[in-house]
């Protein structure tokens, strides 16, 4: 037999049938609806994502619905997401989205691995090593987090301009790394937080130095929480408008920046390539949603709630 | 006769040349660094000066090696934030008692004006009704949906862990998407809001006309985006409930509304809490959707997006700056509060 603890017996959750399942996926689908409607207008050609009444269903879902309401499914949207070409009946147009792609990977990706590297060092002393006014450190971090992003870009934007920043990779690298870091310390701290001190103890007793402590002992047992705290900082940084808005050039212009100018452009709207962006972006969203599930709440409260 | 031999070793301590004596690196590069600056050529002082700091961070690096642990972790932290937002704040604090603007050369200090300035501004008040206003209907309406998907999701049923990922997605979008197509839904002509409607009217219907239709616009896409999580934290309260508690109760006959108020609620309170102040920060600082959906059109600009224009199209840099440390302040009291109950319940738990 199983051993449970009392604990878990008391804690354990109450089973519903299949009649819960059809309510829940009702709502869901209700819920998702909004997104269904982005992935399916990202295999539409342009007139079709502008067609009244709106064609939800492709063609081969025909014999379902009437023919008016079809569509003849097409992946031209997500070949000119990365070809430079573009048309919409019209002249050939630039996209640039691999160029906005490559730069929104690569300056959250080093971002985030800087923040973290550096992050995860603070966490630990944080954890392990309290200062004198530790909280009041770690509520400074915090604030700097929570602050609407508009404070803080007005200097910025006059430190950047001074500095010859503005506009390049370094600057908005230094930005987000400084975005990041709140972010990081206070997840990595939680995880490190949890850890048992015993273990520690015990290696410390048997000779192990501080540096082998956390290098042999801690980090091995946050690795789930390392990857944890890497995809929430890609995902936060990937999302992030206003200081790319204010703060990149043209050749370093990072997706969202470079979705909201689409939406201002003067020849319409290509939702189907913006709908082919996103789409692109939910394989990754979703794949985390469901592999973290477990760390999500501490992903969106930056580790102050664990459970 | 003790302290001629402290001062003698202190003094000998400073004047040792060891890679852990960081007294005399600081001395050095106090004196170095405006004797460079005065007696060397440019490039040769800046290369001094290199020196001397670097000099000066391998001392404190060594002398902290095995003394101020912690500190010595946390001081690249506390680096890069203090030169990218600590110095910044501290800065535009500065300029706030400034009439700068950032394209004209002009400076002159005006001490308190630019808030004696904004805090009789109707403009600023009008855009703080605005931002109030989204902040409550955004944030009841996240309340209400989080609070029922989650009654909903808190039992185990099949399929359970699959659906709970459609309903979490939104909140892992960014909110130039989210903005973007729920522009494309409230289109007048193609927009899927606009032909459900159009079924019952012939009317075009243009929702982003009204102020009040805008206000719902704004309303709708940000508590979509953000209900899940309210519905994430309520949930981790529900699950959280002892089952025996209502088996206790099921017996005892306790009524429905009953068993809710003193068995569930008290244990999802605490999150509840702390889910309506973070989205209530949060929601202060609404301005990508609006940015995108409206861009402050019907007088839906909030007072994030004011700043912006005051700081961006405007040039008014001294003037928002000062209007932005009533943002920041609002916040610091905000977090104050959401961390007072965070810990609060961490040590309750």
């Amino acid at each position: 037999m199983k051993w449970i603890s009392r604990k878990d017996r008391a804690r354990e959750v109450d089973r519903a049938g299949w009649g819960r399942t059809a309510g829940a996926a009702i709502a869901s689908f209700i819920y998702f609806f909004p997104v269904l409607v982005i992935i399916i207008t990202a295999f539409k050609k342009h007139t079709d994502a502008l067609a009244v009444p709106a064609k939800l269903f492709p063609d081969f879902m025909g014999w379902l619905v009437p023919e008016r309401l079809t569509f003849t499914p097409t992946l031209e949207n997500f070949v000119s997401v990365f070809s430079r070409s573009f048309t919409t009946g019209g002249a050939a147009q630039d996209t640039g989205f691999d160029l906005f792609f490559f730069n929104s990977i690569f300056i959250a990706g080093s971002s985030v691995l800087l923040a973290l590297a550096i992050g995860t060092l603070a966490a630990f002393g944080f954890s392990r090593y309290p200062l004198k006014g530790n909280d009041t450190y770690l509520f400074v971090i915090l604030t700097t987090r929570m602050l609407p992003a508009i404070v803080v870009i007005i200097p910025v934007m006059l430190m950047f301009r001074i500095t010859g920043l503005a506009g390049t990779y370094t600057g908005i690298i230094l930005l987000y790394t400084a975005f990041n870091l709140p972010f990081t310390i206070w997840m990595m701290k939680s995880f490190f937080d949890e850890l048992s001190p015993d273990v520690e103890d015990a290696a410390r007793i048997d000779g192990s130095s501080d540096r082998g402590v956390f290098f042999k002992i801690c980090m091995p047992q946050v690795v789930a929480g390392l990857a944890a705290t890497a995809v929430f900082g890609l995902i936060l940084t990937w999302n992030e408008f206003l200081f790319a808005l204010l703060l990149t050039g043209v050749d370093t212009r990072t997706v969202p920046v470079a979705m909201s100018q689409t939406i201002g452009g003067d020849i319409g709207v290509r939702w189907g390539l913006l709908a082919a962006i996103e789409t692109l972006f939910l394989i990754p969203v979703i794949l985390v949603t469901f592999f973290l599930q477990n760390q999500l709440l501490r992903g969106v409260t930056f580790g102050t709630v664990k459970r | 006769m003790n302290t001629t031999t402290a001062a003698h070793s202190s003094a000998g301590k400073l004047l040792a040349f060891r890679w852990d004596n960081w007294r005399l690196a600081l001395l050095a590069t106090l004196i170095g660094v405006p004797l460079s600056a005065f007696v060397l050529p440019n490039f040769a002082a800046v290369v001094a000066t290199c020196i001397l700091g670097g000099l000066l961070v391998i001392t404190s690096v060594v002398y902290s090696w095995t003394r101020h642990v912690g500190g010595l972790l946390v001081a690249p932290a506390i680096a890069v934030l203090v030169v990218m937002n600590i110095f910044p704040l501290l800065w535009s604090l500065g300029l706030s008692f400034y009439n700068y603007r950032a394209d004209r050369q002009s400076l002159s200090f005006i001490g308190l004006r630019n808030y004696e300035r904004l805090l009789s501004d109707p403009v600023v008040w009008e855009r703080l009704t605005t931002t109030a206003t989204l902040v409550v209907l955004t944030v009841a309406v996240q309340m209400v949906v989080g609070f029922l998907f989650a009654l909903l999701f808190s039992k185990q049923f099949p399929l359970r862990r699959y659906l709970l990922i459609l309903v979490l997605t939104p909140m892992m979008l960014s909110y130039v998407a989210v903005g973007a197509f729920f522009r494309y839904y409230y289109d007048p002509t193609f927009g899927l809001v606009s032909q459900v409607v159009n079924m019952f009217t012939d009317e075009p219907f243009v929702l982003i006309s009204s102020t009040g239709g805008a206000i719902a616009a704004i309303v709708i896409a940000d508590a979509w985006m953000w209900a899940p999580f309210v519905m994430l934290l309520v949930l981790a309260g529900l699950v959280s409930v002892p089952k025996h508690l209502y088996e206790a109760a099921s017996i005892d006959r306790v009524p429905a509304w009953r068993r809710f108020w003193s068995i569930t609620f008290p244990y999802v309170k605490g999150l509840l809490m702390l889910a309506l102040l973070f989205r209530t920060i949060e929601a202060f600082k609404l301005f990508d959707v609006v940015f995108i959906l409206t861009d402050g059109g019907q007088s839906t600009e909030t007072i994030a997006l004011y700043v912006y224009r005051q700081a961006i199209q405007f040039n008014k840099t001294s003037y928002s700056a000062s209007l932005s440390y009533i943002l920041l302040f609002t916040v610091i009291v905000l977090t104050n509060l959401y961390l007072y109950l965070a810990n609060r319940r961490t040590k309750e738990g």
